[in-house]
């Protein structure tokens, strides 16, 4: 009798031969069945059975076999059964009748099987269609509910843990600092580079103070400090809600009678929100800094001179605008960060994808709301 | 605080009306019908799949059945909007499949939160119903752990406790002994009685425990995941001396007794 083939064995292939007698087709498996050498194709039986009745195995020869003839007599049944064709098994192994028994044991559950395989190209475009349409709804929805929480929020009936807030503020203020510290000292640095070997061209270099001043108080101080936080608390937020969803924590809030609107996502966005502006006025501070040593250190400006110059560059106007900015790239990102957390699938990897498409939204509708800000401040004159 | 009013055994507190569970096309179980009486263990049994998670999550108002209805004593829940489902929800206590405790909260603070939220208790005193509902789950002294820092069947004990913390006159269990040695297990089993004889509460159950089911359960349905309805149902220990039909007989004898192939 044939045995399980064993593992390290080498693929010398299977064959198979047929033989037909009557109304009955004799299927001879030999030699050696192995899933590295692949499996045998059905057409071969397909197109011998015109008026046979009945299947039979004949394994007299056959060596050894592994899934592979599992597979191909699986599949076999289901043509024959197609077919009206009797397959009879007495010819088989007894470790593979068994197991395709087994196998059959559990009848399949027909709607449960996925339908998406191969489907025409008409047909992907309409489901990525209804997808992005669902999408749209799902986002203003949240939205929707977000407005409502700050609703309650204003009329003080909005129940959430002071103490959640705090944790957030923290953890989108204080903790970002060194971060911040880092990246917009260097953003001035950068710009003040820039700006020296053009403007050194025609003796401009005091004019670095001013390209270093205005450049971090209406555009870079905000956006930096908006990259930085989507990757770090934007991402973090949608990596929180979604493991809560996983973990059904967020059910066990639904089902205590607690809105996780008002207990999860309010706490995150007001926090962010109210800490970016802070950030921002730091980050513009330290940006100029930044720009200050190079100036100079290198371009031999006074420290007086570059004082002076950049107190006339800036103005009230410009760090406002640059401080509205941030407010509508903080909420952008808390929105996204809890968005995607809470409509985060039930697996680790949708937590993961979460986060990802958390940090990207966010990036991308920052940029495209300052693209929009810039337009607005230009048509008005800012 | 005492839950345990003055309502007569047999009186419906929970009534399923052609309920049909759906996810998306995919029909999970159809026309359901069954009632819960005042001081059941009703227990929810059914092979892995057939939706008795589902059934449980319809129960609590996180899915929204595909079709009919689900009411709470006189109460359509299936239609009442949200201040009432939450009021009908106070007095219902769950212990999720996975314990689902609050991972950034201590197990006090798990437990405390729902006091907090619901009751005029001050912080102390809010400390103390913590301690007793932990060490009527046998985790006293584990009121300042985090969930993270504690074993699995632990967690499920802490949810058993949070899900007590309003003294709920309904509490839903999904999977309770899951995870817990065969003594814990057994305990559990006395003190999903014991709640019941103590609070008056109604338990609902779902589990595939089956010497706990034959143990505690006062009445059940048992969900087929071929037919999609309910296939046999009432008291579990008539069913293993009377029913004859063949699935519920091999489900309660852990298959010694075979249904016959198809
Ligand atoms: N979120 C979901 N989306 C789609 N289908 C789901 C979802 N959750 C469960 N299902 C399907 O619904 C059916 C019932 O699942 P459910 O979790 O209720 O089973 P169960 O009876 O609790 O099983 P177990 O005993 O293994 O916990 C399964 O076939 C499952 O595939
Ligand atoms: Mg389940």
């Amino acid at each position: 009798m044939a045995k399980p083939a064993p593992i390290q064995e080498a693929a010398t292939s299977g064959t198979l031969s047929f033989q037909e007698s009557d109304s009955t087709l004799v299927l001879r498996p030999s030699g050696r069945w192995s899933v590295e050498s692949g499996i045998p194709s059905l057409s071969e039986v397909d197109r011998r059975l015109g008026g046979i009745r009945r299947i039979a195995f004949d394994t007299s020869s056959l060596e050894s076999w592994d899934s592979s003839l599992l597979t191909f007599v699986t599949k076999l049944v289901e043509l024959a059964r197609a077919q009206g064709v009797d397959v009879d098994r007495s010819g088989l192994p007894s470790g593979v009748r068994r197991l395709i028994d087994l196998a059959e044991a559990v009848p399949e559950r027909k709607d449960a099987r996925r339908k998406d395989i191969d489907r025409p190209l008409i047909e992907d475009v309409g489901v990525a269609t209804i997808k992005t349409v669902e999408e749209t709804r799902s986002t203003l929805a949240f939205l929707g509910e977000l407005v409502l929480a700050f609703g309650r929020f204003f009329t003080f009936r909005a129940r959430y843990r002071a103490a959640d807030l705090w944790l957030f503020v923290q953890e989108a203020g204080a903790k970002a600092l060194p971060i911040v510290t880092l990246i917009s000292f260097l953003s001035g640095v950068i710009l003040s580079f820039v700006g020296a070997v053009q403007l050194r061209m025609f003796g401009g270099q005091i004019y670095v103070a001013d390209l270093v001043a205005i450049g971090m108080t209406r555009e870079m101080g905000a956006l930096m400090t908006a990259v930085i936080m989507a990757g770090r608390t934007g991402a973090a937020f949608a990596a929180q809600l979604g493991t809560m969803k996983v973990t059904q924590e967020i059910d066990a809030f639904k089902a205590m009678g607690f809105e996780p609107m008002d207990f999860l996502v309010l706490p995150r966005v007001i926090a962010l929100t109210a800490m970016m502006p802070l950030l921002t006025l730091y980050a513009n501070l330290v940006g100029m800094l930044g720009g200050a040593l190079i100036g100079i250190g290198m371009l031999d400006i006074t420290p007086a001179a570059y004082y002076v110059e950049t107190t006339k560059a800036i103005t009230v106007t410009y760090v406002l605008l640059g401080l509205f900015k941030s407010l509508v790239y903080g909420a952008i990102i808390a929105f996204f960060g809890c968005l995607r957390g809470m409509t985060c699938g039930n697996s680790a990897s949708a937590v993961g994808d979460a986060t990802t498409s958390a940090v990207v939204s966010s990036i991308v509708v920052c940029v495209v709301a300052n693209g929009i800000m810039a337009v607005l401040s230009y048509v008005l004159n800012i | 605080m005492m839950a345990g009013n003055g309502n007569k055994n047999g009186a419906a507190v929970i009534t399923a009306r052609d309920l049909t569970m759906a996810y998306g096309d995919f029909v999970v179980m159809r026309d359901l019908n069954f009632t819960v009486e005042q001081r059941d263990i009703f227990i929810i049994m059914g092979g892995s799949g057939s939706g008795k998670s589902t059934l449980l999550r319809h129960m609590i108002g996180l899915e929204e059945p595909a079709k009919g209805e689900i009411f709470y004593g006189e109460e359509n829940f299936t239609r009442a909007d949200e201040g009432e489902r939450r009021r009908i929800m106070r007095r219902v206590g769950v212990l999720f499949q996975s314990g689902a405790l609050w991972s950034s909260m201590t197990l006090s603070e798990n437990i405390g939160l729902l006091l907090e939220a619901n009751t005029h208790l001050n912080p102390a005193e809010i400390r103390e119903v913590a301690s007793l509902k932990l060490s009527l789950v046998g985790l006293k002294g584990f009121e300042d752990y985090y969930p993270s820092e504690i074993s699995g069947g632990m967690q499920k004990r802490a949810g058993l406790a949070r899900a007590m913390a309003l003294d709920p006159i309904v509490l839903f269990f999904d999977e309770p002994s899951a995870g817990l040695d065969p003594i814990s297990a057994h305990r559990l089993d006395e003190l999903i009685v014991e709640l019941r004889d103590s609070l008056g509460a109604t338990i609902i159950v779902v589990t595939h425990e089956v010497a706990s089911i034959l143990a505690i359960g006062t009445n059940s349905i048992f969900l087929d995941a071929e037919t999609r309805t309910i296939t046999a149902r009432g008291n579990p220990r008539e069913l293993l001396a009377r029913s004859d039909n063949p699935k519920i007989r091999a489900f309660l004898t852990r298959g010694q007794e075979p249904m016959e192939k198809q």
